[in-house]
């Protein structure tokens, strides 16, 4: 059978004055039906543009300029706009980082749920009323007759990142795109809004993609781990495999500099330098300069290497797999 | 999602040196800005470069009366490059010299406004409480009210003259001034460094125009060129419409609205040219100005 | 909502009071107001009681207060040219004006909302730079130079509309209007473009650059996201943000417009009350002048507390968050 979703050689450039930016640079994956995939990375490493990309939402300059995405059998690149168009929202669907940008402000909640549902079904405005406010109360919104009436700004950053995984579950999708879904939000918001996306695509065996830049969220949500830098997947494997034995330097740098209740007044590590310019990245492996283990074999390109046939890395000098990080 | 800066440091430029730089980058700005320059340099140097001086009756020839663009004095051999008007007067000096008016009048009402607003508009912000309302009160009552009413209400009532219409266009233009001034002096008030100035026991007027003034210029200057064409314009619309400048001193406004007359019976020119003239005019300045606000937006900045 | 419209109101009074006071003082400070208000042909006896009816020869306070009080029965003087109360001339021609700034209106939003959006959807395109340069020409062009371009073309060269003068009026809801002939159309045509090219200009500027700021924001790529057309995003996410400001500015060019009407009106000889404003100018009828300038400053005034109540009727932020304060 198919994969949901498969990404081959995926490249995002951006076009800017100073030169070609290249965001997503040869991203490769799969993601099964009802899998939930943390792509991690921090920001400027791609992640983002990766999501974007799958529905075809990347703003000028930038646009996809190779590779193959296919869902469930189809090609989203070579399909352009139309199909695209019927996908989004329908079964893909895609929640964003800031809940106080992404709802319209001068709209009520009704108005941009219902149209999201006769958007993909020739539906009675009632019936998609009664499914706008089903999806509310699945998200735990009440009243929902009351909420629906409401404008966005009378609601809590929290709760509006709760109608917009309403308006992304109203039809049931068969992968949800989340970008940074709960950076915006207060820590124990965050945890709620976690826990209650992860138990309704558990129930509904929604796929999920979860972009962050924090491994502590996405360690206990999804299935497997691809980390990002620079454009490019450094490393992908099962979650605890991933946290337990990261295998490129850079993975190991991220899981030491999260800070863990044991080891009270330790010192945290960091990764020395910043993220390079994507338009002035290194020669070789983009991890170099900053590489604790960087040598001269590194001045070449690793490519990404299947260590098992689960895990696959791209680094020259990967980390033993005897080498465990201390547990939490 | 943001696409990380460079960790090589980048070599930065003076502000005014990249102001220049990107301004150049757009070559309609350019042309703008070469044709403005231009516009100036013929009403600056009009007294010499004319072919002749329309307001000496003694060069007039009544015999010349509109004669059409290209048509030449029967006695001289002197050709009308834009034609005659009703007096035989030389379109082509007639322009050059309105140029002059119409460049001047909108120039020392410029300067005048900008000085008001800005010493009004700084004040403002700088000890706000009553005298802030009020000011602000007063602009906002002002801008409420087309600016040509207000400038038309006005010279009905003072009469005609190239002084009246200057005061009519400093009383309609200051507030604009002002209002800018004061919005973006408010903003860098609030800022520490004039708090520490005044620790230093600064005066009131050196902390007013050594340390807020600097910072409201890049907006004073966008507002200028909007408003300088604006000026213009107004001006040459007071005088067609017979309250502006005199007849003695013809601003191309006035030129035009001598032609009005003329129009309907085929005699185009005596009209068309100095509207030609005044657009090109304020077309430059609007070109320089759009760039300008490009340019100067910190906003935009990348 | 209630509580903001009577602070509206009471500014909006408090502004009239201010130009009264302006008018006021233009007309009894500059020159001698018996040589403004009284008619220069009048005889001795006329200027003597003409001076006692306006109170002239009391203290300056009573003055203003029977000029207060004259203005709100209506008296702003008589005119000298026409022998009849000024308001009743004025009123006489405001249809004429308010039919050619509502025509200029709709022609100006009408067309330039569609140009602005279309501009600021593709700003690199060539459609969008030819329109925005076109809107640099219409910002720039004299009002009067541009209607003697029109009647030089239209009227003269051509010969397709008539050059000036108002046509065929019909009674429509009580006034007369030229729109409902075909010979009050052609007339109304010219004046009407002439009017509404600089609004038009103005009004595709701010839409293509708010348009381009709202196309920028989340909830337009989250409407994407949802799989909306293109069409709905455009035609409710975006002009629903769009029109909050648009409105504004088109409520307060009204006003404009009536002011602006001045020129139009000289230039193709349409009897509305900025020509007869003109004409009383250079006739020296001041009570007209006066009375024009009441009457506009109430227009543009009401104008603005109009667009106030729209505007937060537009913005559900705004009107909550007034209902409850």
């Amino acid at each position: 059978m198919n994969p949901l979703l498969q990404v081959t050689d995926l490249q995002t450039h951006f076009f800017t004055r100073d030169g070609v930016a290249k965001a997503v640079d040869g991203v490769s994956f799969t993601l099964e039906k009802g899998q939930v995939l943390g792509l991690v990375g921090e920001s400027g490493s791609g992640k983002s543009v990766t999501g974007f990309s799958i529905l075809g939402l990347v703003d000028p300059p930038g646009r996809i300029t190779g590779g193959q995405i296919l869902f469930d059998g189809t090609d989203l690149v070579a399909g352009g706009e139309p199909a695209l168009r019927h996908l989004r929202g329908k079964r893909i669907a895609m929640i964003f980082q800031d809940p106080m940008m992404t709802l319209n402000p001068v709209l009520r909640i009704d108005t941009q749920m219902v149209e999201t549902v006769r958007a993909h079904e020739d539906v009675s405005h009632a019936e998609a009323l009664r499914r706008a406010r089903e999806a509310l109360v699945q998200v735990g919104i009440s009243p929902p007759d009351e909420r629906l009436k409401s404008y966005p700004h009378q609601f809590s950053g929290g709760m509006r990142q709760r109608v917009a995984i309403a308006i992304a579950l109203l039809h049931k999708p068969d992968l949800i795109i989340a970008d940074e879904p709960t950076t915006a939000l207060d820590v124990t918001i965050q945890a709620q809004i976690l826990s209650e996306l992860q138990t309704l695509c558990a129930t509904s065996g929604t796929a999920l993609i979860w972009i962050t830049h924090d491994l502590a969220v996405v360690s206990g949500l999804a299935d497997r781990l691809a980390v990002m830098y620079a454009g490019r997947i450094i490393e992908e494997g099962p979650t605890a495999e991933v946290i337990a034995r990261p295998r490129h330097p850079y993975t190991r740098g991220l899981i030491d500099s999260v800070p863990r209740g044991k080891r009270h007044g330790a010192m945290l590590t960091q990764i020395k330098g910043m993220t390079p310019s994507l338009l002035k990245l290194p020669k070789g492996c983009k991890f170099m300069p900053r590489c604790p283990r960087a040598d001269r074999v590194c001045e070449a390109e690793p490519s990404l290497v299947p260590l098992t046939s689960e895990r696959s890395v791209r680094c020259f000098h990967p980390h033993d797999d005897a080498e465990e990080v201390l547990q939490p | 999602m943001t696409l990380s800066t460079s960790n090589t440091p980048v070599r930065i430029d003076s502000p005014g040196r990249r102001i220049v730089k990107q301004f150049i980058e757009d070559p309609v700005a350019v042309v703008g800005l070469v044709l403005f320059v231009l516009v100036a340099l013929i009403a600056v140097a009009a007294p010499w470069i004319a072919p002749q001086n329309p307001y000496d009756l003694a060069q007039l020839d009544i015999m010349d009366s509109s004669l059409a663009p290209g048509e030449s004095n029967f006695m001289t051999g002197q050709i009308y490059w834009l034609g005659t008007d009703q007096q035989g007067r030389d379109m082509l000096s007639a322009i050059m010299y309105g140029l002059r008016i119409s460049l001047l009048v909108a120039s020392i009402s410029l300067g005048l406004a900008i000085t008001i607003g800005t010493i009004v508009g700084v004040a403002a912000a700088y000890f706000g409480g009553r005298l802030d309302s009020f000011v602000m009160r007063v602009v906002d009552l002002q801008l409420s009210f087309p600016a040509i009413l207000i400038a038309l209400i006005l010279l009905a009532l003072l009469g005609r003259g190239v002084d009246k219409v200057i005061l009519a266009l400093v009383i309609v233009q200051w507030a604009y001034y002002a209002r800018t001034v004061r919005s973006s002096a408010i903003v860098e008030r609030r800022k520490d460094y004039i708090d520490a100035a005044r620790c230093l026991a600064l005066s009131d007027r050196r902390i007013m125009f050594r340390h807020l003034l600097p910072n409201c210029l890049p907006p004073l200057i966008v507002v200028a060129t909007v408003q300088i064409a604006q000026a213009i314009a107004l001006e040459a619309t007071l005088s067609f419409l017979g309250v502006g400048v005199p007849i003695t001193e013809p601003s191309l406004g006035l030129l035009i609205a001598n032609g009005y007359d003329y129009l309907l019976s085929g005699v185009y020119w005596i009209s068309l040219f100095p509207g030609i003239a005044l657009v090109v005019t304020i077309v430059a300045i609007n070109l320089v100005g759009d760039r300008l606000r490009d340019v100067l937006n910190p906003r935009l900045q990348k | 909502m209630i509580v903001y419209l009577v602070r509206r109101l009471g500014q909006s009074i408090l502004a009239i009071i201010a130009m009264a006071v302006l008018v006021f003082a233009g007309v009894y400070f500059i020159g001698n107001p018996v040589d403004v208000l009284i008619n220069p042909e009048a005889t001795q006896a006329e200027i003597l009681a003409t001076t006692q009816r306006l109170g002239l020869d009391k203290p300056l306070y009573e003055q203003f207060g029977i000029f207060i009080w004259n203005a709100l029965h209506g008296d702003l003087g008589t005119s000298f040219v026409y022998g009849r109360p000024a308001l009743e001339i004025i009123l006489e021609r405001l249809p004429a004006t308010m039919e050619l700034a509502v025509v200029a209106l709709i022609l100006s939003v009408g067309i330039g909302i569609p140009l602005g959006i279309w501009a600021g959807l593709r700003p690199n395109s060539l459609s969008g730079k030819t329109i925005m340069g076109g809107s640099i020409l219409g910002f720039s062009l004299p009002n009067f130079w541009q209607g003697m371009l029109l009647i030089l073309i239209f009227a003269v060269l051509l010969g397709w509309l008539p050059a000036g003068g108002r046509g065929e009026t019909r009674a429509f809801l009580g006034m007369q209007v030229s729109f409902l002939t075909w010979d009050g159309l052609s007339h109304l045509l010219l004046p009407a473009i002439n009017l509404a090219l600089f609004k038009m200009s103005l009004i595709i500027r701010l839409t293509r650059a708010n348009t381009r700021e709202v196309c920028l924001q989340d909830y337009v790529k989250f409407a994407r996201a949802k799989g909306l057309a293109g069409r709905r995003i455009v035609l409710v996410h975006v002009l629903k943000n769009i029109m909050i400001p648009v409105v504004t500015i088109i409520g307060l060019e009204l006003g404009s417009m009536i002011a602006f009407a001045i020129v139009t009106e000289t230039v193709f000889a349409w009897p509305g009350m900025g020509k007869l404003l003109i004409d009383s100018i250079n006739l020296l009828d001041r009570p007209v002048i006066v009375a024009y300038l009441m009457l506009t400053v109430l227009i543009i005034v009401s104008i603005n507390l109009m667009v106030d109540v729209i505007y937060s009727l537009l913005d559900p932020r705004i009107r909550l968050s007034e209902m409850k304060g």
